[in-house]
This record gives structure tokens, sequence and C-alpha cells, in this order.
């Protein structure tokens, strides 16, 4: 079986900075795959080189076509969906209008609406704050908003980055609990970057870490989350 | 008591044609934070557009409509050619490209069609309406100013593609992230902002007749009304519109005469940015160091 997204020697640097150095990774369709990695290791880096939105080298591929310096906004509309570091929540819109922006691209306005009362099904909360401004939400709710944001353009990828960032521990547990119901009812497959490594193989079907810019290990979840060498030099707990 | 109520009415039809330069300045200034120094001089040229459609023999409305169509693609063109390029070039480069606009579109004007002063017809017919209170002009300058921002309010409002609008201008890059196109929501935005203005062009120069110099007092109480409202506020740009208007013309009769009427607006802004820079309605902003 091919993979979904595969990247081949990627390197990406701000400026003079180098952050990825040749970094070769690859999913399937349908995982949840967790990349784990210290700070400055390279994981934000990595998703926005996916999205193009950053200067990369190297080959990205998606579901067998290069997507390697497209549009951002291309790279969405091929059914990448993105959940940004920091959440991207357009803060003085309402609730309701951040979901209907995240169906933009989509043709089929009909079932635009059935995806927008199922959002609110898996978050009772958003329905709730439908009319509030974005701004106002608390950091879970917004967290929320994102993740449903990004589900509404219907996508074939998700990639998140820290969605647990800030969040109390039962609403992590919360949040992931949905991710996974999603990842199983809808088939959308997700690239999950965690500091909260425990919660991310507890997910993840597989899981890779990184290192300044390169990959140094990867395989099942389960594996990883065993194997006590694997645990104390990479992962810290 | 009369002469007061006549010239707050006037006072609402210039400040009718206020609010909608000022709209067009905010809509620029919300997704670029800039303000376009060339949008009156934009307004002007469209207005001799309409003018020359109006001397070919086409009738006022069609020349109308033709006006705003051709201001639209006039404002996208100007983004896509002109703006585009210095995109991410240092504030002040913009600026002077803006000014560089505003003699470019003055001067071009003047050789084409002289500085010799025009007259601009009125749809509306001659007389005046409620008793001898407005001119029927005036009626129809509020009346079209209101058309306008409605319509403006409802696609903001109610369509996807205003709604991507308003997401592009607020946080580009996350709109890139859903798949929407920034660079054409910006250069729709200036063709809006163009056609706005080329309406209150129109509504303008029968009052003030046509000349390539026509829009330079229009275009400072505008500066005035976007100030008065927060310059990132479109419904405080509209209000600060009529107030605007209104203050112009009261002042301008009743208290330090018609001659002085420019310095209404200097005063105002100097006012405005005294005791609150971001304006009546507009958001403060915070920067956190």
């Amino acid at each position: 079986m091919s993979a979904l997204l595969e990247l081949v020697g990627v390197k990406a640097a701000y400026g003079a900075t180098r952050v990825l150095h040749g970094l070769d990774f690859a999913m399937q369709e349908r995982s949840i795959t967790a990349l784990l990695g210290a700070n400055g290791a390279g994981k934000t880096t990595t998703l926005r080189a996916i999205c193009g939105m950053v200067k990369t080298e190297g080959a990205i591929r998606f579901g067998g076509r290069d997507i390697r310096g497209k549009k951002t906004e291309d790279v969405a509309r091929m059914g990448i969906a993105h959940v940004p570091d920091g959440r991207g929540t357009f803060l003085h819109l309402t609730t309701e209008e951040n979901l209907r922006l995240g169906a933009y691209p989509r043709k089929d306005k009909a079932n635009v609406e059935r995806d927008l009362e199922r959002m609110y099904a898996h978050f009772p909360r958003l329905k709730e704050r439908r009319r509030q401004q974005a701004g106002t939400l608390s950091g879970g709710e917004q967290q929320m908003l994102a993740v449903s944001r990004a589900l509404m353009l219907a996508p074939r990828l998700m990639l998140l980055d820290e969605p647990s960032f800030g969040l109390a521990p039962l609403v992590v547990k919360e949040l992931f609990g949905i991710l996974r119901s999603i990842n199983a009812e809808e088939r959308v497959s997700m690239l999950l970057v965690e500091q909260n490594a425990a919660m991310a193989l507890d997910i993840a079907d597989q899981a890779c870490v990184i290192e300044t810019g390169r990959m140094v290990l990867s395989g099942p979840a389960d594996k990883l989350k065993k194997d006590d060498a694997v645990r104390r030099s990479y992962l810290g707990y | 008591m009369d002469a007061l109520l006549h010239q707050v009415l006037a006072g609402l039809a210039t400040g009718g044609i206020y609010a909608s330069l000022a709209l067009a300045l905010v809509m620029i200034y919300q997704a670029t934070h800039l303000v376009n120094f060339a949008q009156g001089e934009m307004a002007m040229f469209t207005t001799y557009i309409a003018w020359s459609l109006i001397q070919a023999g086409v009738p006022y409305w069609p020349a109308f409509f033709l006006t705003i169509g051709f201001a639209f693609v006039l404002g996208v063109a100007l983004e896509y050619f002109v703006i585009r390029p210095v995109e991410r070039a240092p504030v002040l480069a913009v600026v002077v490209v803006f000014i560089a606009l505003l003699l470019i579109l003055n001067s071009v004007t003047g050789w084409i069609y002289t500085y010799t002063i025009k007259t601009f017809p009125s749809p509306f017919p001659a007389q005046p309406v409620f008793g001898a209170y407005l001119s029927s002009h005036e009626a129809g300058a509020i009346g079209i100013t209101l058309v306008v921002l409605a319509l403006l309010y409802c696609f903001f409002r109610f369509t996807p593609l205003g709604l991507a609008m308003r997401a592009a201008a607020q946080n580009p890059e996350s709109s890139r992230l859903v798949g929407i196109r920034v660079g054409w929501m910006l250069a729709l935005g200036w063709g809006l902002a163009a056609a706005v203005g080329s309406v209150a062009g129109m509504m303008v120069a029968p009052i003030v007749y046509l000349d390539p110099n026509m829009m330079g007092g229009v275009l400072l109480y505008a500066f005035a009304a976007a100030l008065v409202g927060g310059i990132d506020n479109p419904w405080g740009a509209v209000i600060g519109g009529f107030v605007v208007g209104v203050l112009e013309n009261v002042l301008g009769a009743f208290v330090i005469g018609n001659e002085l009427k420019l310095s209404v607006a200097l005063v105002i802004i100097i006012g405005v940015l005294l005791v609150r820079p971001s304006g009546f309605f507009g958001r403060v902003h915070v920067t956190r160091v």
C-alpha cells in the first residue's frame, strides 16, 4: 500500500536558520500518526512545510501527487486541513462564521449544513456559542472550534499542531477521545504533533520521533510506548 | 430654525457622500492597514468616465452602472498591477505609491479632459422635495448612499464571498489554511472600494462641479469621517460621514462662514486624534511587547 503522505529528504529553513535537514517520513491512509520530539526539533516546521507555508527542498507527495511548492490555499483545496499552532481562530467572526469558513472551498453546499450540525453534535459547547464572537471563547472551546473548522473542509488528511496546548488534562482527554472517534467514523487521516507524548501515543496507530530536523525513530505507537530506551531518551517520561 | 433644518438636511446629503468614500477607505484599511490616499482621485477619474459616457449619448442610468463596473475593474487592476508588487515593501514605500497614484490620476485626468470645470448632470428632477428644505438631488444622493450601504452590508454579512473577504482581511494566514485565495480577496476589496468611491464621485459632482481637483476636499472630509468612527470600523465610518457632513454645513453656515468650512475637517481630525485616537467606535489596539 502506498503512503498517503510521504516526505523525502525535505529541507526547510527560516532565513539562515535551517530547521529540517533532510527529513524522511511516510504515513498511511486512515491512520493517526503521532509526530513527537523536543522543542525546536522541527515538528511545527514539518507541518508548515507540508502546507507550503515555508520554503522547502526535497519531495512532498500527497496521494501520489507532488505538492511541494504549491500555494497554501491550493494544498488546503486538495483536502489537507491544518489546525495550526495557536489555533488560527478568526477572533472577530462568530463561531458559526468560523465553521462556515472551514467549508469555503467545498462545492457540495448541501452537505455543508449537515456537517455543521455534526460538528455541533460533537461539540455541543460550540452550538451554545454559535452567535458569539470566537475571540470570547475559552482556550478549550477555541481548540474545539479549530478542530471542527478543519473538519468542515471534509479533509482527507488533518494536520494537528499541539491540540493539547494550554488545555486542562480533562479537556485534553475529551478532545483526544473525539479525535479518535472522528478518525474511526469519518476515516480522516491525522498527523498529530504533540509535546504530550503519553497522550499522543495513546490514540495514535503509528508514531515517529524527530530530533533536530531528522527522523530518528518510527514504528507502531504501542511498541514505542513500551520501549524503555525510547521512552527515556526521546519521550522523557 | 428653518435655516438650521435646511443646513442639517443638506449636511446629511453631503455626509452620505463622505460616508461612502470613508467606507471605501475603511475597506482597504481593514485589509492592508494602510490609508489609500488615491481613493478620492480614483473616484474623480471614474466620474469623468461617466461624464464621457453621458457626452457620448449614453442615458444617465446605464452610464451610472457602466461606470460602477469600470471602477470595479480599475480597482482590481490597480491592486494587481500597482499594489501587489509592493506588498512586502515597507509602509512608507507603499504610501509613496499611493501618493504617486493620486498625482498620476490627477494629472492624467487633467491631460485628457483639461482642468476646465464642467457641469455634471443629476439624475433627479430639478424641483425640491420636503417643501424647500432639500433639493431633489440631495434627497436622491441620500437615498442612493443608503442603498449602496445596505447592499454592501448584505454582501459582507450574508454571502460566503463576503465572509471570505472579511476573514482574509483579519487573518490572512488562517484564511489560506482554509483555502481562501487571499490575494484575490484583496483585489476584490480594491474593486469594491473603487466602485463605492465612483458612486460618491457621481453624487458629489453635480454639487461641486466636475474638475480634476474636485475630490480633494471630499477626501479630507472622508478622512475625518473615518477617524471619527474609528478607521477600522465600517459602521463608525458611515456614522462619522453623516456627522462630519452635518457639522461642516451647520458650522459653515452659522459659526465660521463658508470660506473656512474645510478647516472643520482638519479640526475634527486633530481633535479626534488628540482625544480619542482610535475613534468613537474603533477598537483600541493594545500591543504586547
